[in-house]
């Protein structure tokens, strides 16, 4: 079997250079990569260009790697738990695409599965049609938007197994399944990490064929942005 | 009186419909849950990967990895199911999902709404709310009349950037019910108990249209 297990974050990201384009999968701070991001902000490589819906909050998920001015380039749906996110934007020293959040979705899909650009009704008629081809298809108005591919795309499962078999948890699903798909080289780091044949087959989420390292995260602290309780 | 939060979510909610499957924005459509009708089936759609939201869960039963649009921690109810966020707007964008929700800047009397951005001053992103619009079936806003400096939120044009075009059919505000009409304007439906049609006029900037007898709400 193809030998996909590394040590820890720290040796799944040796060799991402600066100026990559990166997919970190997560919806605000539940599902992200926390092991790889800490691995990014240590090795201090910057120039990057993130793919995620959000990013993060000040001192934590991406918003670490944004204080040390890593990021040249967000692609992102919603950015509002963050100040020097803003600070950043407002200054001009951070570029950023702001694409609706199904349309985020559907263009990593996309990129995954190969398909270079589809046709969708969200955003026709704004600003973020500016530039972009329009087209009526049964007396509705559709924007064409293009695919997204990463050069490394990091995700986080709650178990995987040898072979790169993930299965996720709960709403930390959320992006991870599409961005697997859509790097070139895709870092799974997992909870539970287990041996190939474990797992039922008839319950994994995402195939191993789209992932090409995958280790067991440590310390997973799991921070919660709005914590909200019945009696 | 002019209505509370709560009202308007009140209100909102004997829009609903048994078996509808509805998708709520954040702040007072959120709070829409708490007025379903006992008996009702209704199931709510969180646009990150869920239907069939539950309640806050109780202290001892908080997972971080449960979480609703709004990043707050939720629970699940007999029948719930999660998914990817790309099924999640293909069930919105493909139209399966009956009833959206969700607050706004402004709306203009041929519907567009304008809820994401305020140039040079807020720019957190749309979020799902272009998706939403672009796809709904059916989009009714919540919100209130008009804005913190007193001006109206009810145009003849939106002002602020757009999140989507000619979408809303319903507005309920602390003031009344209203529906944008497929020539333009806004027709009201009913007032707030206790609202004069004068207090409605007073603070709407778009076109209105009324009947000279305009019934008053029941809640």
């Amino acid at each position: 079997m193809i030998n996909k297990v590394v040590a820890n974050a720290e040796e799944a990201v040796a060799d991402i250079p600066n100026d990559s384009v990166l997919m970190l999968g997560g919806f605000g701070l539940c599902g992200i990569p926390e092991n790889c991001i800490s691995a990014l902000v240590a090795k201090k490589i910057t120039g990057l260009t993130c793919i995620s819906n959000n990013a993060g909050v000040d001192d934590f998920g991406i918003g670490l790697m944004l204080q040390q001015r890593q990021v040249k380039k967000m692609i992102s749906s919603y950015v509002g738990e963050n100040k020097e996110f803003e600070r950043q934007l407002l200054s001009g020293e951070l570029e950023v695409e702001l694409t609706p959040q199904g349309t985020l979705a559907e263009r990593i899909r996309a990129g995954g599965a190969g398909i270079p650009a589809f046709f969708t009704p969200a955003g026709y008629g704004t600003e973020i049609a500016e530039g972009k081809e329009s087209r009526e298809f049964d007396g509705k108005m559709y924007l064409m938007e293009s695919w997204l591919r990463a050069d490394f795309a990091l995700v986080k499962a709650w178990k995987g197994d040898t072979a790169g078999n993930l299965i996720f948890k709960g709403t930390a699903r959320n992006f991870n399944p599409m961005m697997a798909a859509a790097g070139k080289i895709t870092i799974a780091e997992v909870e539970e990490l287990v041996p190939a044949g474990t797992l039922d087959p008839n319950t994994i989420h995402t195939p191993g064929v789209f992932i090409q390292r995958i280790f067991q995260g440590v310390n997973y602290e799991k921070r919660i942005e709005q914590r909200t309780v019945s009696q | 009186m002019a209505l509370d939060k709560n009202g308007i979510a009140q209100r909102i909610a004997k829009e609903l419909k048994d078996g509808y499957y509805v998708n709520l924005g954040i702040g007072i459509p959120t709070l829409v849950a708490n007025y379903i009708p006992e008996g009702m089936n209704v199931v709510l759609q969180s646009e990150n990967g869920l239907l069939g939201i539950g309640p806050f869960p109780k202290e001892e039963d908080v997972d971080a990895d449960l979480i609703n649009a709004g990043k707050q921690t939720i629970s699940m109810v007999d029948g719930s199911v999660l998914f990817s966020s790309a099924d999640s707007f293909g069930m919105i964008r493909g139209g399966h999902i009956d009833l959206t929700i969700l607050g706004a800047m402004e709306v203009s009397e041929n519907g567009d709404i304008a809820n994401w951005k305020i140039p040079g001053k807020m720019v957190k992103g749309m979020g799902g709310a272009m998706d939403l619009v672009a796809s709904a079936k059916n989009i009714i806003v919540a919100m209130r009349h008009v804005d913190k400096y007193g001006k109206s939120k009810l145009l003849s044009e939106c002002t602020l950037p757009l999140t989507g075009v000619q979408c809303v059919k319903k507005i309920v505000t602390e003031l009344g019910v209203f529906e944008v009409v497929p020539e333009g304007g806004f027709k009201v439906l009913e007032r707030a108990p206790g609202v004069t049609l004068e207090e409605i006029k007073n603070s709407t900037a778009g076109k209105l249209i009324a009947e000279e007898e305009v019934p008053e709400m029941a809640l």
